[in-house]
């Protein structure tokens, strides 16, 4: 079994409340590294075996079509082992 | 005349819409996310609330219901289609309207009367009010945040497709204070305040909503 990993993150130029509230939740508990924080969605899709060329290229479709939205999102597909 | 009201799992306001849509001179006719008929309608409504409770994104599960597909190549046939709220949300995901639905800026769910403006009386859902006529109406949502990029914008601007504006502070952070826009046929209109809960003085805040339901007998009359 493997681990196809999809990200899906808001572009950057779209404007992200969740993450500006974590942005600004940080500093009140004393962690004061970030300059910005962005919020986004992580998909684990399992497979049987190694991941074959074409079921990653059937994720990309997917990615592309249901598990984000390209007009305000961008989505990056990997394996994890 | 008849309009179609899809009823999602999840979806909240399509009893209201119904019965704006008959107060309004029409019979509206009960349409389900699974049908495979489209029930000889002459316009379809996509009521508000939580289809396929929100999950993924708002809108993004109910785009490929069976009864979309119908309304998708209706639409490209131009039948007037009216999204409110998560229907305007559908329509976006469907690709119906360009933009897209983003959480409300300050991240609360709003519930409240807002005050809109008219800015394109010239569809068939906005055809009883004039240009710059101001209504108050419920706008009820935590994603109505409508974004889109520099150019999507400046076309929309351009072409006349925003239909209407929130006055007022922004209540959410939406890209020039758009409540409402509509494809560049003029044939399917996404608004993100609700109408059909301002039909009538005992239950909304106004009666100002009903414009949207008599101005599509209007559009099939003429």
């Amino acid at each position: 079994m493997a681990t196809i990993v999809v990200d899906v993150m808001l572009k950057p130029e779209i404007l992200d409340p969740q993450g500006n509230a974590v942005a600004s939740a940080l500093p009140r508990l004393g962690f004061t590294f970030a300059t910005s924080v962005r919020q986004g969605k992580r998909f684990e899709i399992v497979v049987d075996g190694e991941p074959t060329a074409a079921q990653l290229a059937e994720v990309e479709k997917a990615a592309e079509v249901l598990l984000s939205n390209p007009v305000i999102e961008t989505y990056s597909v990997r394996v994890e082992n | 005349m008849r309009v179609g009201v899809i009823t999602f799992p999840g979806t909240l306001d399509d009893r209201d819409a119904t019965r704006a849509a008959n107060v309004g001179g029409a019979t509206a006719v009960a349409l389900w996310h699974g049908d495979a008929d489209l029930k000889n309608v002459d316009a379809v409504i996509l009521p508000g609330g939580f289809s396929y409770g929100d999950y993924l994104r708002c809108g993004a599960i109910s785009r490929f219901a069976p009864v979309m597909k119908l309304v998708i190549e209706a639409a490209g046939k131009g039948m007037p289609v009216l999204g409110i709220c998560n229907g305007f949300q559908v329509l976006c995901e469907s690709h119906l309207l360009p933009g897209a639905l983003t959480r409300n800026s300050d991240l609360h769910f709003l519930c409240r009367d807002q005050e809109i403006e008219i800015v394109n009386n010239r569809t068939p859902w906005t055809n009883s009010f004039t240009a710059g006529e101001k209504i108050t109406i419920p706008l009820k949502n935590g994603e109505g945040s409508f974004q889109c990029d520099d150019k999507t914008l400046a076309l929309l601007e351009d072409e006349g497709r925003v239909i209407a504006r929130y006055v007022g502070k922004n209540p959410n952070g939406s890209r020039n204070l758009i409540a409402g826009i509509t494809n560049e046929r003029g044939n399917v209109v996404g608004l993100m305040p609700h109408p059909e809960h301002a039909i009538d003085p005992l239950t909304g805040p106004t009666a100002q909503g009903l414009g949207f339901f008599t101005s599509i007998l209007n559009a099939m009359v003429k």
